[in-house]
């Protein structure tokens, strides 16, 4: 007896039964393993110092707000067309080719969404089929592995190694690879490691996929916030890619926009046109204001983030090098704004790591297993906090390593 | 892309209390290499000095500031700088600059209360022969001085924790 027939027997609403009205799949999500240490952070915010907050620190820039101010003003308050405005479209179009040598119609190869985790689950649910398979290299944006199970499919993870900065290798790529495979998750600069992958790199995984019947989805949130000498590399950008690919960007992490809730995606007509089905039936169309802030965003997209990444380096150069003075050995992440240093050296596990720090020294930070199994022995600490913060909790991380650490 | 010099300028002047050890880090640089470019930029006199940015109006001290435009003749072969010498001298007159537009000189001024700001003027600045005519504003709230807002509102009001 299945259990729909089960309830039908009952006589009875049974109100202590709810869970069992709850759908397979929502039931597969498992709750966040840290669950415990998110209680305790909660707990203790406005104590501590967080450097656990997956978003800018900055307030989005000025001209931006002030664009979403003279929208408002001008009554621009009604739904735009479901793609999202073709002003917006085009001025995103613009962005990819004169900053990536992309390009895509912007009548039918991008859809605005709401937030780029919309437009993740979009490509999501427009691809995959109960019992798909979907490739997602660990450690990564925790949304990735839900979304493929709300769809029905079935997520197999890589488990990239410290070794490698945590950068997802040919070998691992092919190793994964079945019959059923049918969509490749990639989040590079990474969410929480701060790897990126560079052009040969990325080469090495298309040698792969060349002849393989499988799709990819290319998260680059944080395209724009990469350090050194190398800009990002798009993997759409190299030979085959294109027609098979969609790019997930968004103005949240670059732009400091989270709160405007807008993202968008590029690919196939065919893709988008999918997505966009989907997206008018769930969600209608991203609010209007935020795609007209969002337009100055695009149209003076150098101006406003320069400054925002010349600062998020420095940072990123003083908190790596104050991990290393604290005794963790931590290899130099070149994107976004996280840094994931081995903790193993004071023989806790990631999870009493962050519990202890934050009971001991008032300093927030996220176990390194809140992103995948892998991420176990490691923590994501996060530069998006002002630079008299991060000075503060740097030294205060010294001070713990220092009574579990010989030699700091 | 800004320079080397130009970078640590700009950090200097956010914040003059970085360490060179520190300076170093977020650049990229060895210590040596900082401190050699910062002795440079002193003797160079691109680096004026050091100082602090002071809400005096939190204090007792809070002294006045007026912005006072002054109009001059120019004289044969030294134009305005001899004239805007013989004002910028004075202690108590913390900006100077000469300006295009409707007026020359844009003197900021500050001392401890009204009285002493006008007397300074009318019995300073107004009896030179140069000056055909000045007129003085006084502040009566700063709001953002140097890039730094003095009222802070920017709270952090993020969540605890976002992945």
């Amino acid at each position: 007896m299945t259990k729909q027939d089960d309830r039908q027997n009952n006589s009875r609403f049974d109100i202590t039964d709810l869970e069992s009205f709850l759908s397979d799949r929502v039931q597969s999500v498992p709750p966040s393993g840290i669950r415990k240490f998110f209680d305790l952070a909660n707990e203790m915010k406005g104590q501590v110092i967080s450097l656990s907050i997956g978003e800018p620190d900055f307030v989005t820039p000025w001209a931006i707000r002030e664009a979403g101010i003279y929208s408002l003003e001008q009554g621009h308050t009604h739904y735009s067309p479901n793609q999202g405005y073709i002003e917006l479209r085009e001025a995103v179009s613009d962005y990819m080719s004169s900053g990536y040598d992309l390009n895509f119609d912007a009548r039918s190869e991008i859809v605005i969404s709401v937030g780029g985790s919309e437009a993740i689950d979009l490509a999501v649910r427009a691809i995959i089929n109960e019992g798909d398979e979907v490739i997602i290299p660990e450690p990564c944006f925790v949304a990735y592995k839900a979304c493929v199970k709300l769809a029905g499919g079935v997520p197999v993870t890589i488990d990239c190694k410290p070794e490698n900065d945590f950068k997802l290798t040919a070998e691992q790529l092919e190793a994964a690879i079945t019959p059923k495979t049918k969509l490749l998750m990639l989040g590079y600069p990474n969410n929480p490691t701060g790897a990126v992958m560079e052009h040969d790199e990325l080469m090495s995984l298309v040698e792969v996929l060349r002849d393989k019947q499988i799709l990819v989805l290319s998260d680059e949130l944080y395209a724009e916030l990469t350090y050194g000498d190398n800009k990002h590399t798009s993997i759409i950008s190299l030979p085959g890619m294109r027609e098979r690919s969609v790019l997930i960007g968004g103005f949240s992490k670059a732009f400091a926009m989270t709160g405007w809730r807008i993202g968008y995606a590029c690919g196939p007509a065919v893709l988008i046109s999918a997505m966009n089905k989907i997206h008018q039936y769930a969600i209608m169309s991203s609010p209007s204001t935020a795609q007209e802030a969002a337009m100055e965003a695009m149209r003076n997209s150098e101006k406003h983030v320069t400054p925002m990444r010349e600062e998020y380096d420095r940072r990123r150069r003083y908190v790596v090098n104050a991990c290393r003075e604290a005794g963790l050995e931590c290899f130099e992440p070149l994107g976004a704004f996280y840094v994931f240093p081995d903790i193993r050296a004071t023989g806790l596990t990631s999870s009493e790591f962050c519990e202890t720090f934050l009971q001991e020294e008032k300093v927030a930070i996220v176990p390194g297993n809140a992103f995948g199994e892998c991420g176990e022995g490691f923590v994501r600490i996060s530069y998006a906090a002002s630079m008299e913060n991060i000075r503060e909790a740097m030294r205060r991380l010294k001070s713990f390593t220092g009574r579990r650490i010989n030699n700091v | 892309m800004i320079g080397k010099r130009e970078e640590i300028l700009y950090l200097l002047e956010q914040n003059a209390k970085l360490t060179h050890n520190e300076i170093a880090v977020m650049t990229g640089q060895s210590v040596e290499e900082v401190e050699a470019l910062i002795n440079e930029l002193e003797e160079q006199d691109v680096i004026l000095g050091y100082g602090a940015l002071v809400n005096w109006e939190k204090t007792t001290a809070a002294p006045v500031t007026a912005l006072i435009e002054v109009n001059v003749t120019p004289q044969r072969d030294r134009g305005f700088d001899a004239i805007a010498q013989r004002i910028y001298r004075y202690p108590e007159v913390k900006s100077c600059y000469l300006m295009s537009g409707g007026y020359d000189l844009m003197v900021i001024l500050e001392d401890t209360n009204l009285k002493d700001v006008a007397m300074f003027v009318s019995e300073k600045i107004a009896p030179l022969d140069s000056v055909i005519s000045t007129r003085t504003h006084f502040v009566l709230r700063k709001y953002k001085m140097n890039g730094t807002e003095f009222i802070k509102e920017d709270e952090d009001d993020r969540e605890a924790i976002i992945l």
